[in-house]
C-alpha cells in the first residue's frame, strides 16, 4: 500500500512539474505527459478499456441511436431513409393487433415464469446450502444446464423429448401408463407448448439464479441463526420467513430485474421450439420475435420494427423502475 | 521476475507480443484473402454470385462449375448456409452484396425499392417457353426482375398400400380427403398411424393459400383485388378445420412436411410434401405410393403450388452490365446446364417448357404426373401478396385450425388488411 501510495505521490509531482513547464515553454511534453498519467496508467487504461469501449460504442450505441432515428422514417429494405413519418410507426405498432397480443401474452408468462424461476432456484440454493457433503458436485450439476445453449436445449425438448409422435420421451412415458401420444408444441387447446417453453426455461435458467442465491445465503452471518434458535424460533419456515428472506432482500431484487427482463427478451428457446421455414404460429409469439420478423423477415420494415424496440425497451425499462422501487433497490440493509 | 519482464520460458514478453500479433494480423489477412467460391477463368471484370445451400450433394460442385465455365468475367460462388434470404436482404443493403444472386420471389418491395435490375431483355427473346406459373410473379410494370431457375411444386402423396386396406379411394375433393384421413387413422389406430401429415401446425404455414385456388378462387384476383372474399373461401377453411377436430392429422413429428420421414416411416399414410422429396419416398417405397394434387373443393379444381428461384442482378453492383450477360449465359441459353441443375442432384422441374418435356426423368410415373400438376393446376403467390398479407391470413388460419375460430370472421378481419397492404402497395 505504502509503495501504490508512493508511486502515486511521485506520479503527482510528475503531474504538477508538467503543468509547470506547460505553462511556459515544452508545453507538448508536458501535456503528453498529463495525458500519459502517473507511470502511464491512461495510457494503459485506455489501451485496456479502449477495444472494448469502441466496440460497446460501436455495435451497441450507434446502432441503438440509428434505430430511434429509423424509428422515424418510413425505412422499407434501407436503413438510410429520406421519407420522414413522424410518429407514424408508433401509431401503427400501437394499432397493430399480433403485436399488442405478443405484449399481452408476454406479460402473462412473465407473470408465471418469474415467481415460478424465482421459487425453484431459492429452493435449489436452499437444499444445496445445507448439504454437508457433495456440495460442490451438487451445485455443479444444477448450474451446467447453464452452460448449454438456448438453441441446442430448445431442439433437444423439440425433438427428442416432446415431439409429438410415439416414440418421443414424453409419449414413451405416457403410453406405459396407457395414455394416447400427445403432440405438445401443435395443440393450443389444451395449451401444451407451454409446459415444453416453461420447462426448457427453467432447466436452463434456475442454476444461474441459485448461484446468485447461495452467495447470498453464504453471507448471511450464523450468529443470526444462532439468535433466533435462542429467543426460540423454530427452523425451517419461521427461520426463512423472518431471517433468511429479508437478509436476501438485494439478492432477490437482482434476481427478479433480471427474470423480468429475460422474460421480455425472450426469443431463442420460443423460434426453435416454435418457427418453421414458413412463419411462426400467433400464439406464444414474444414481442421480440414478431419484431424480427417484422424488421428483418421478409418485409424488411426496419421503420416499424425500430418503432417496436424502442415501445419494448421503454416497457422494460419502465417496469424495471417500477419494480425497483417496489423492492426497495438501493435501499439500507436491514 | 524473469528478465526483461519475461514470461519465464525464455520469450520476453515484447516478442511474444509481436508473435502473438503477427500471426493473428496474418490469420485475419489469410481470412480476407480466402476465396471460398471457385473463380472463373475468364479475364473480365470479378463477379460474385451468391447460392442459398440446396440439400442435395453435388449442386455446390456443378453450379461452382458452371461459373468455371465462364470466359467473360471471373465469376466467384458463394454457398450460403443457414437463412439465406434474410441474408441477401441484409447484403442488398450494403456495397458489399452480390452481383447476381438467387432470389426467392423477388418481392415487390425489392423491385420498387430499385434493389434489383430489370433482366428483360436478356429473356425476352424465349420468355414464352418458361412456365407462365412461376415467371408470372417475376414480372412487375411490364418489366422481369428475374430469371426463373428450376420449379418445385407440393403433393399429397399417399401409401398405396395402407389406403387399400382401409378400403379407401385416392380422394378426388376435399370432402374425400376429410373422410378418408378420417377412416385410414382409425383403420390403423392400433398402429399408431395417422391419416394425414400436413406439417406440424396443421397445415396452417404450407398450405397458405392451396385451399383457396382449390375452391376456385384465389389470393388477389387478376385485377388486383382481395381474392377470397367469399361464402366459398370460409367453407374451405372449415374443412381444413375438421379435419385437425377429428384427430386426423397427424403433429409433433420430428421433422416438419419438406422432409418425407413421417411418411415413408409408417407415420402418416398421406403427407403434402414437396417433389424434391420424390426420389426418396421412391426408394423407401417402391411403387407402393402415388401422388395427387390438392383435391378440388365445390366448383373449384385441383391446385398445387409452384415457385422457382429467381436469378436477380443486384442494383448496387458496379457490373450490372456484365452481371446480366452472365444471367443470360447460364440460365437464358445455357439448356444443358439448366438440366443439370434441376435433374442431376435433387429433383426439379426445369423452368422451361421445352426442357420439363424432354427431360428422361419426367417422363413417366409419379415425376410426371407431378408435371402435369404443375402446368395444369399450378398457382404461384402474386407479387402483390406481401408479407404482411401472408402473416395475417396464416395468423388466421392457425387460428380456424387450431383454434375453431370462426373462419367467416376471421377471413373478414384478413381482407380488411390485404385491402390496406394493397393500397399501400399500390401507393408508390
Amino acid at each position: 500500500m505504502r509503495g501504490r501510495g508512493g508511486a502515486a505521490a511521485k506520479g503527482g509531482q510528475d503531474g504538477q512539474a508538467g503543468e509547470a513547464g506547460g505553462s511556459g515553454q515544452g508545453s507538448g511534453a508536458g501535456r503528453l505527459r498529463r495525458f500519459r498519467g502517473p507511470q502511464n496508467r491512461n495510457l494503459w487504461f485506455w489501451a485496456f478499456v479502449g477495444p472494448f469501449a469502441i466496440g460497446l460504442a460501436l455495435f451497441t450505441y450507434v446502432p441503438l441511436a440509428w434505430s430511434v432515428y429509423l424509428s422515424f422514417f418510413d425505412a422499407h429494405n434501407t436503413v438510410s431513409p429520406t421519407d420522414f413519418v413522424g410518429l407514424d410507426n408508433y401509431v401503427s405498432m400501437l394499432g397493430d393487433h399480433a403485436f399488442l397480443s405478443s405484449l399481452g401474452t408476454f406479460l402473462l408468462f412473465t407473470a408465471f415464469i418469474v415467481p415460478t424461476t424465482y421459487v425453484v432456484s431459492l429452493a435449489l440454493a436452499l437444499m444445496v446450502n445445507r448439504l454437508r457433503f457433495a456440495q460442490a458436485f451438487f451445485r455443479s450439476v444444477f448450474f451446467l444446464p447453464t452452460a448449454c445453449s438456448y438453441v441446442v436445449a430448445a431442439l433437444i425438448w423439440k425433438l427428442s423429448i416432446f415431439n409429438g409422435v410415439r416414440f418421443g420421451l414424453a409419449n414413451t412415458v405416457l403410453g406405459w401408463f396407457g395414455a394416447d401420444q400427445t403432440a405438445w408444441l401443435s395443440t393450443s387447446d389444451p395449451p401444451w407448448y407451454w409446459l415444453v417453453i416453461v420447462t426448457v426455461r427453467l432447466w436452463l435458467q434456475a442454476g444461474f439464479y441459485m448461484i446468485l442465491f447461495l452467495a447470498g445465503l453464504q453471507r448471511i452471518s450464523p450468529r443470526l441463526y444462532e439468535a433466533a434458535a435462542v429467543d426460540g424460533a423454530r427452523p425451517g419456515w419461521q427461520t426463512l420467513r423472518h431471517i433468511t428472506l429479508p437478509q436476501l432482500r438485494a439478492t432477490s431484487v437482482a434476481v427478479v430485474l433480471l427474470l423480468v427482463i429475460n422474460a421480455f427478451q425472450a426469443f431463442d428457446e420460443f423460434y426453435n421450439l416454435l418457427s418453421d421455414a414458413r412463419g411462426y404460429p400467433p400464439y406464444a409469439r414474444p414481442p421480440l420475435v414478431y419484431l424480427y420478423y417484422t424488421a428483418l423477415g421478409q418485409e424488411q420494415n426496419l421503420g416499424l420494427g425500430s418503432a417496436g424496440a424502442v415501445i419494448l425497451a421503454l416497457i422494460i425499462a419502465v417496469a424495471t423502475v417500477v419494480q425497483a422501487r417496489w423492492f426497495g433497490l438501493g435501499r439500507k440493509e436491514d | 521476475m524473469t528478465r526483461d519482464g519475461g514470461t519465464g520460458f525464455g520469450i520476453g514478453r515484447r516478442r511474444l507480443l509481436a508473435t502473438v500479433g503477427g500471426a493473428a494480423l496474418t490469420g485475419v489477412l489469410a481470412a480476407c484473402g480466402s476465396n471460398t467460391g471457385r473463380g472463373g477463368k475468364g479475364s473480365g471484370p470479378a463477379l460474385s454470385q451468391w447460392y442459398h445451400q440446396y440439400g442435395e450433394p453435388g449442386t455446390e460442385a456443378a453450379v461452382k462449375r458452371y461459373a468455371a465455365g465462364y470466359d467473360k468475367a471471373r465469376v466467384t460462388v458463394q454457398w450460403r448456409p443457414g437463412d439465406y434470404d434474410r441474408q441477401t436482404a441484409a447484403a442488398l443493403l450494403t456495397d458489399s452484396g452480390p452481383d447476381v444472386f438467387e432470389v426467392d420471389g423477388p418481392r415487390l418491395d425489392q423491385i420498387k425499392g430499385g434493389q434489383i435490375v430489370d433482366v428483360t431483355e436478356q429473356i425476352e427473346s424465349v420468355k414464352d417457353d418458361f412456365n407462365q406459373a412461376v415467371l408470372k410473379p417475376k414480372i412487375w410494370d411490364g418489366k422481369i426482375w428475374a430469371v426463373p431457375q428450376t420449379i418445385d411444386t407440393q403433393l399429397l402423396f399417399y401409401r398405396k398400400s395402407l389406403l387399400r386396406a382401409a378400403g379407401v379411394q385416392p380422394p378426388q375433393s376435399v370432402d374425400e380427403l376429410v373422410e378418408a384421413a378420417k377412416t385410414l387413422t382409425r383403420h390403423h389406430r392400433k398402429d399408431k398411424v395417422k391419416g394425414l401429415f400436413l406439417g406440424n401446425d396443421g397445415g396452417a404455414a404450407v398450405l397458405g393459400g392451396t385451399p383457396l385456388f382449390a375452391a376456385g378462387l384465389s389470393l388477389i384476383t387478376e385485377d388486383g383485388k382481395v381474392g377470397f372474399d367469399d361464402p366459398a373461401a370460409a367453407r374451405v377453411l372449415g374443412k381444413v378445420r375438421q379435419l385437425y377436430a377429428d384427430g386426423s392429422l397427424l403433429l409433433g413429428a420430428p421433422t416438419d412436411w419438406s422432409d418425407p420421414a413421417a411418411f415413408v416411416q409408417g407415420l402418416t399414410a398421406m403427407q403434402w410434401s414437396g417433389l424434391w422429396a420424390l426420389p426418396q419416398v421412391k426408394k423407401a417405397l417402391g411403387d407402393d405410393f402415388g401422388v395427387l394434387p390438392f383435391p378440388k373443393d365445390g366448383a373449384g379444381k385441383p391446385a398445387v403450388p409452384v415457385g422457382a428461384y429467381g436469378s436477380a442482378v443486384s442494383a448496387r453492383s458496379k457490373h450490372q452490365k456484365e452481371a446480366k450477360a452472365f444471367v443470360k449465359w447460364l440460365w437464358v441459353d445455357g439448356t444443358d446446364k439448366q438440366e443439370d441443375f434441376a435433374l442431376s442432384y435433387g429433383f426439379h422441374i426445369p423452368a422451361r417448357i421445352s426442357l420439363a418435356k424432354k427431360a428422361k426423368q419426367l417422363q413417366e410415373g409419379a415425376a410426371a404426373e407431378a408435371v402435369r400438376f404443375a402446368t395444369d393446376h399450378g398457382f404461384a403467390e402474386p407479387l402483390l401478396w406481401t408479407t404482411a398479407s401472408r402473416t395475417a391470413y396464416q395468423d388466421a388460419l392457425n387460428h380456424i385450425i387450431k383454434d375453431g375460430a370462426n373462419p367467416e370472421t376471421e377471413l373478414k378481419a384478413v381482407v380488411r388488411k390485404v385491402n390496406s397492404e394493397l393500397q399501400r402497395a399500390k401507393k408508390k
